[in-house]
């Protein structure tokens, strides 16, 4: 299929949509890395300021919603384009989820100091937030080179997310069980665990949308074509 | 009272067909009775070849929309339909075109009869230089299908409600059609093509002239008479097409290149060409 409209400003005004889930995806990895490092290294400066950039995510989500409108009205899109156009709002809304989530983790870094039990999971803690960071920046590369393949790709690593997850709560609980003072800190820990979690949620959900954009079909519909 | 199924002038036809699904296996295409079956039809106006075995069934009170560029052969198509092709000279029309089961190019059909039964709107409203009476008690009288002036009148007033233009023009049916505006013309012409209660509606273009309040009620009207009727349009505005629709046909070159749910076309279309073509990219 030819790539260009022939009306050169719509394409212009798509280049644009994608350019801007691009930026806001890019910076919601960014969040998330910053978020797991002051956790991680008790910097409460480097948290304040997760905290005041979540600030620009909204308005991210914000620019694209209105600009995704603005198509709507202007070009009426079908197809592929309508598909995109529809995803756009939700992946803005998820990844604007996503810098909640990364605020959320940032915000318990003053309520948990330089203790045993996080220098404990501090490499999970790690290897978790990495997993999720990657799966952001996959399915935006995904969204952008209308890469279903990567979207499946980012959909499986959820799972690795899932099992991660559920093994870093279950170390969480056994010290909090042997070791009672950690139960303070060690609650904290849990949900930012919690946290990571979900933003590894909301890219499956971005995932899943990016699916739809290139193939017209959901991601669990399979290769049935209509 | 005429067989509504019988093409022929005389002898009495069985009824029509039944029960076929449209397309198997697509979920969000609900079987539906068809009631024009296109097989292998092909066209040519002398050399050139309009239209290239094309094989389309149209169901049943229910919108066909057939789009694609201009010189597709989408108003050649149309035209096989009530066979106005026949009145072109160089036209060469082959393959078969079932209507209710009954072919429409069998050698004992009578193509007035079967103009009865599929009538037609143009892209430009062409009322005949009549009352507005007249335009809409033309059919009826020809075909003999009112036995007195009563019943002319009773099918000139369902006729005219039906097109949903009745209240507009009630206190002044003596004047003529053509002092209406653009959008009351079109919606004359409906009414004239359904005086004569016929089973299908072709419209090539039939908003092409009118203003988006014209234009809505026609859509809006299309809508009421598919109850009714089974209706295909030609139409160049992909929305009109998304709007009224329930299946839409996508003509390329003279070849179907893709048919099926309105609703799919136009959120996931399975051929390039077609995604090319409604969104407006170069092919
Ligand atoms: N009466 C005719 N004599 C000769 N060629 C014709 C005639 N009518 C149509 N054609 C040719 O047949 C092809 C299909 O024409 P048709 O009018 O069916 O296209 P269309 O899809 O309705 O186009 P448009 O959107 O412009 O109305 C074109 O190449 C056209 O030039
Ligand atoms: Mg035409």
């Amino acid at each position: 299929m030819p790539n260009h409209h022939i009306v050169q400003a719509f394409d212009a005004e798509l280049e644009t949509l994608d350019a801007l889930i691009a930026q806001m995806g890019f910076m919601a990895q960014k969040q998330q890395e910053k978020a797991l490092n002051c956790f991680l290294a008790h910097d409460k400066e480097a948290a304040k300021k997760v905290r005041d950039d979540d600030e620009k995510l909204d308005a991210c989500e914000r620019h694209i919603n209105a600009h995704a409108t603005q198509i709507f009205a202007r070009r009426q899109p079908v197809a592929a384009d309508l598909r995109t156009v529809v995803a756009s709002f939700k992946i803005a809304g998820d990844l604007e989820r996503i810098g909640d989530h990364a605020k959320n983790m940032a915000k318990r870094t003053k309520r948990v100091g330089d203790i045993p039990i996080l220098a404990e999971v501090s490499g999970s803690l790690r290897k978790i937030s990495r997993l999720v960071e990657t799966m952001i920046s996959d399915v935006i590369k995904a969204f952008t080179s209308r890469d279903a393949g990567l979207a499946l790709a980012v959909l499986d690593q959820d799972e690795a997310v899932d099992l991660l997850h559920k093994c870093l709560i279950s170390d969480l609980l056994s010290h909090m069980k042997t070791d009672t003072a950690s139960i303070a800190a060690g609650t904290e820990i849990l949900f930012a665990v919690k946290n990571i979690e979900r933003i590894g949620d909301h890219a499956t959900n971005i995932a899943e949308q990016v699916y739809y954009i290139v193939t017209g079909r959901q991601a669990d519909e399979g290769d049935g074509a209509a | 009272m005429v067989n509504p199924m019988n093409l022929q002038s005389h002898s009495p036809m069985p009824t029509g067909i039944t029960g076929f699904p449209i397309a198997a296996g697509a979920s969000t295409e609900v079987a539906q009775n068809i009631r024009i079956t296109a097989k292998d039809v092909s066209v040519s106006y002398g050399d050139l070849r309009a239209l290239k075995s094309i094989d389309l069934d149209i169901a049943e009170n229910r919108v066909t929309a057939l789009i694609g560029p201009s010189g597709c052969g989408k108003s050649t198509f149309l035209r096989c339909i009530n066979r106005m092709n026949d009145l072109i000279p160089s036209c060469q029309v082959s393959g078969e075109i079932k209507l209710s089961g009954h072919d429409i190019y069998g050698p004992e059909v009578d193509v007035e009869v079967l103009r009865r039964h599929v009538g037609m709107v143009f892209q430009k409203p062409n009322p005949f230089p009549k009352t507005i009476y007249d335009n809409v008690a033309y059919g009826p009288r020809i075909h003999g299908l009112a036995g007195s002036k009563g019943e002319l009148d009773a099918i000139v007033e369902k006729s005219l409600k039906r097109a949903g233009l009745f209240d507009e023009v009630k206190d002044r049916l003596d004047r003529l059609g053509t002092s209406l505006s653009g959008g009351q013309q079109q919606r004359l012409c409906i009414a004239r093509a359904i005086a004569i209660e016929p089973e299908v509606i072709l419209m090539d273009e039939p908003c092409s002239a009118l203003d988006p309040i014209a234009t809505a009620k026609i859509e809006e009207l299309i809508d009421e008479l598919k109850q009714r009727y089974t209706i295909v349009i030609v139409t160049h505005s992909m929305q009109q097409a998304a709007r009224v629709s329930d299946y839409t046909a996508y003509f390329h070159l003279g070849e179907l290149v893709e048919r099926g749910d309105t609703n799919r076309i136009f959120t996931s279309p399975q051929h390039a060409k077609t995604e090319a073509y409604i969104s407006g990219r170069i092919g």
